[in-house]
Formats: C-alpha cells, structure tokens, sequence
C-alpha cells in the first residue's frame, strides 16, 4: 500500500528504522495481499477434492447399494476385503499397471525421437511442432472411436490388413495392444514437448566441445544430452505415468473393459454407475488413489529434488 | 553443400513421417464421417461415395446439437473462473512473499496428479444430495477444480518472464498493489493468459469420465457423452456415420486453435515443466 511512501516520509527522521518499519509493513500487506488472491483457488480445489477423499473413504466403509438402501450399514473394512480378494480387480490392476508400463516406455522413445526432431529441425520446424499437436489436442473419445473403426472388420483400414476373419478387439492381447496404441499416439506429443523443453537447457557449447574431443552422437547424447535432461525426462516420466494409470476414456470406447481389458478406473466405474454400487465403488475409488500415491511418492523420493515444484 | 543437402532431405522426410503419424488416424476419422452409409464396409481410406448426410444427420439430432451447446457453455465458465481465480493465485506465487505458498503449490500438484475417477464416486452421490447432478454446475465445479493447477502452474511461470520493474515504478507513482497489478501487469500477462484459457479450455471439452459420471439426460451431458450415446436412429441403422462426423465436429476448434496459437500453446504446455 503507501508503505513505500511513509517510509520515504520519515527517511530524514532516521533512514534505518524508518525503513525497518516500512518493511515490516510492506511485508505484512504483502502477505495479506498473498493470501487474498490464493484463497478463492484455494478454496475451490479443496472443497471439491478434500470433502469428497474424506466421504470416499467414509463411503468405502460401508455396505452401501443404491439399489437396496434400507440395507445401508457401517462394515468397517470388508468392502476393501471383497474387492481386494477379487480376481476381477486384480485383473484390472495388472492389466492398467501392463497400460501405464509399455504405454510410457515406448512413449518415452518416441516422444524422445520426436522433440529431437522438433527441437533441431532445420526445415519445416513450424510444421511438424503444429501437427503434432492435433493428437495432443484432440479429444480422446473422438480419436479412441477413430481406432475402433479403423480396427472393426469389414469397416477399417487396419482390419483389412489383418488376415480375414480376425476381429482384434473382440480378443485379449489384440485389443490390450489397440488400448495401447491408442494411448501412445495421443500422448506421445506431450512427452515430446516435455522433453522438447529439456533439451532446451542443454547447452551447445558442451556438445560442440564433445563432438571437437571426438564423441559420436549416440556418446554425446548419452553422456552429455541425457544426463542434464533428467529432471525434465523424470518430471515428463511422473505426468505421465500418473496420468496414464488413470486410463479410462480409451478402454470404455474400445472395449468397454470385455474380453478382461478393463482398467481400475473402468472397474470403479462400472461398479458404481453400472452396479450403484457405491460402497464397493468407493472402495476401489480409494484403492486407486492410494496406488496412484505410492506411484508418485517413489518417483519423488528416487528422484529427489528433480521433483516438479521442489524449486520453489 | 553435399551434406546440408542430405540433411534437408533426411528432414524432409522426418518430417512426412511426423506429419503421416499425426494426420493420419484424424484423416481416417474424417474420410469415414463423408463416406455414404452403403459404403461404410469397404474397409477403404478414402471414401468411394461421398457424402454430407452423416453430418446433415448430426446437426438435426436436437441431442447432439444440446450437447454441443453444453460442452461450449460449460467450458467457457470453467475456463473464465479458472482463468480469473488462477491468475490471481499465479501471479501471488510468482511475486509474492506469503505463508501458505508451499502448501498451495503442493495442493495444486496433488490435484494435477489426482486419478479422476477417485472423485466420480463421492461426488456422485453429494451431487444428488445438493441438486447439483446433471447441472451445468455439477460439471463446472470439477473442471475449475482440475484446471486450477494448470493454469497456476502455466501463468506463474509466465508471470516471472514479466519485467517487474515497470510494477515497482507504478508503485512509486503511488499506484497501490492492486492497481500495479491490474492496470500494469494484467495487460503484459494477456498472451500467457491467452495461452493458459486455450490449455484449460482443451482439458474441459475433453473431458468424458465426468461428463458421463455426473449427468443423466442432455441437461448438461457434454458432446463426448452425447457421442457415445449415439446408437443409430432405428435399431437397425449403424451409428457409425453420426459418430465419426461427430468426432469430426468435436475436433475442429481444437484444430484451429492449434492451427492460430501453434507456439503459444507449446511454450504453455512446457512452461511448467522446465523449471521444475
């Protein structure tokens, strides 16, 4: 406020304590001012997450079915006994965790090869930065339908190319790699802006200096390039692994979760809008956000303080 | 000169292969919306019989039309809250000396990070008991949610990009904070900010797991929803031509905005990342 300007004020009265004072009272408007402008975000996301994590849990400690409320009782942990005992939820464990693991692998290949080609593109940079945007852009469900059809015998272009009579969606494997594929096309352009940045940082005078002492390209992308891109390629690595494990769009439009495709999220979902089962739905709700927890506690605490947001 | 030439051909053809990986599931997607209806099933990437009816179809379907409406309302509330609400936590993040910071930061990241659909069951259910299900609001409330970190994250790294000296000599012409901020900084922040409600805007006309969890009727289901809902006007029509022009539709402003903001949107979606 005019704290600046009493200070300058009261200068000639005695230049140090003036100043002490005006500071401290810089400071305290300054905070209040913090405060203000955080606290309608602030307030937001923790009424609409905090409140719901905490009834989650509530929820998951009850029986509860929509469909026979008067049943409704406290069952202290047996929902997450059921639903841990499930061969159903484990599938869709194993299955979303095979996703997020060869999804993010081979996205990081290629997302690698992509900012390379992005970030030193001597013709067309323009070009191939704008188009790789579109399958960033894009909206799942519109391209998860795109795949559908495209692997849907008799109708796709992919399906014919397949010998006749397969219909890949309808079979375990197949479809998992179709759920696969889908995925890595629409994300990799993300990793490979991510990355992009990344490369960014890393100085040229190093690689030339590299390069003048004899070191090939795969040595000085190993030795110089990738060393000084870890934090971006684990910050790239944590985004999208968390955001992989919560697959859900893909999966409901191509398999809708048949054949054992289903991922955790598809599981949660079906339980509670398909079955109304919200005790069981919010139980494996939890179960997902502990997982996705864990997930990121061991990215953060193996890779220290290259976590996002730890700079600040 | 020999070798600048091969490296312009190694380029170009990166760049036909990028370009190929890009385009071509979108062009498949289009090529089937104007393929006639009789030729759905010969399985060709280029249609034989062209047509507009599948789109002329869609556009008639009061469903689809409402979910268009939905998906453009909605987003545009979000994405302006979002934008105002996130703005003023950024640019407190990136200026400001305050306790809480930390905490904030740590809850926006949380939030970035949190699986979506742990929300879908308990909000469910509080929504129905406030009368929230199936409203614009019952979807509004979680796409600001999820696009506040976001847009703290991509304007506070804009925010530091902003020569603060011309705040510190508005402030000395007697300016107080709000003003230097409103009047001084707001105006540098715009392209940042332009860039951030794109990023925000594309994340809630995405969304389909909210969208189908929390809505019951076209009241407030989105187009994504309203798509996979399509089922053919009679049991025995093939609802494949409506979807993929659909999708087609649901598309474009996206590809426009790409096509307008191509490096805004890249330094948007990479601001964050770098200085973490």
């Amino acid at each position: 406020m005019n704290g600046a300007a009493s200070g300058r004020a009261s200068a000639s009265r005695g230049a140090s304590r003036a100043k002490g004072r005006a500071l401290t009272e810089g400071q305290r408007a300054e905070r209040r001012l913090g405060l203000w402008l955080c606290a309608p975000a602030a307030i937001i996301m923790v009424v609409v997450t905090g409140w719901p994590i905490v009834y989650s849990v509530l929820l998951s400690l009850q029986r509860y079915d929509l469909r026979f409320p008067e049943d409704k009782a406290w069952i202290g942990l047996s929902n997450y006994a059921t639903v841990l005992s499930s061969e159903v939820w484990w599938n869709a464990f194993w299955v979303t965790l095979l996703i997020t693991v060869v999804s993010v692998a081979i996205e990081l290949v290629l997302g690698m090869l992509l900012a390379f080609a992005m970030y030193r593109a001597i013709v067309g940079r323009g070009l191939i930065r704008t188009v790789v945007l579109i399958p960033y852009g894009i909206v799942t469900v519109a391209a998860a339908y795109g795949w559908k059809y495209a692997w849907t015998p008799g109708t796709g272009w992919l399906a014919g190319l397949l010998p006749g009579g397969s219909a890949p969606l309808t079979e375990r494997g197949p479809a998992i790699a179709i759920i696969i594929l889908a995925e890595v096309w629409k994300t990799t352009p993300f990793m490979a802006l991510l990355l992009m940045a990344g490369l960014a940082v890393v100085p040229e005078e190093l690689l030339r200096a590299a390069s003048v002492d004899g070191a090939s390209l795969w040595q000085r992308f190993t030795r110089v390039t990738l060393p000084l891109m870890k934090p971006a390629i684990l910050v790239a690595l944590l985004f999208r692994t968390l955001d992989a494990f919560r697959i859900f769009d893909n999966i409901y439009v191509l398999t809708n979760g048949s054949q054992g495709t289903g991922s955790v999220s598809i599981s949660a979902y079906h339980n509670l809008i398909g079955g109304l089962n919200l005790g069981i739905g919010s139980t494996m709700s939890v179960l997902i956000l502990v997982t996705v927890a864990i997930i990121a506690v061991v990215f953060i605490l193996g890779f220290g303080t290259a976590a996002p947001g730890s700079e600040r | 000169m020999e070798a600048g030439r091969r490296s312009v051909s190694g380029w170009t053809v990166a760049n036909v292969v990028v370009v190929l990986y890009a385009m071509v599931p979108v062009l498949w997607i289009a090529s089937l919306s104007f393929k006639d209806p009789s030729t759905f099933t010969d399985g060709s990437f280029i249609p034989r019989k062209w047509t507009l009816g599948n789109y002329a179809g869609i556009f008639t379907n009061a469903d689809f039309v409402r979910g268009l409406v939905n998906s453009i309302g909605i987003g545009l509330i979000s994405t302006f809250v979002a934008i105002v609400f996130g703005t003023m936590a950024a640019y407190a993040v990136a200026r400001l000396t305050f306790p809480g910071k930390r905490l904030l930061i740590g809850v926006s990241l949380l939030i970035a990070m949190f699986p979506q659909i742990s929300l879908v069951s308990p909000l469910f259910q509080i929504e129905r008991a406030l009368g929230l299900f199936n409203t614009w609001a019952g979807l509004i409330l979680p796409y600001i949610t999820f696009a506040l970190p976001l847009t703290i994250y991509t304007l506070s790294a804009f925010f530091r990009e902003i020569p603060w000296e011309l705040e510190k000599a508005a402030k000395m012409d007697g300016a107080t904070p709000f003003q230097a901020f409103w009047q001084v900084i707001v105006p540098l922040a715009a392209p940042g900010m332009v860039t951030t409600a794109i990023l925000a805007f594309i994340f809630c006309w995405n969304d389909f797991l909210f969208a189908i969890s929390l809505t019951s009727s076209d009241a407030a289901r989105t187009a994504p929803a309203t798509i996979s809902f399509f089922t053919g006007s009679t049991q025995f029509e093939d609802p494949t031509g409506s979807i993929s022009a659909a999708a087609v539709v649901i598309t474009i402003p996206i590809v426009i905005f790409v096509l307008f903001f191509q490096r805004r949107i890249v330094a948007g979606l990479t601001s964050g990342a770098v200085k973490g």
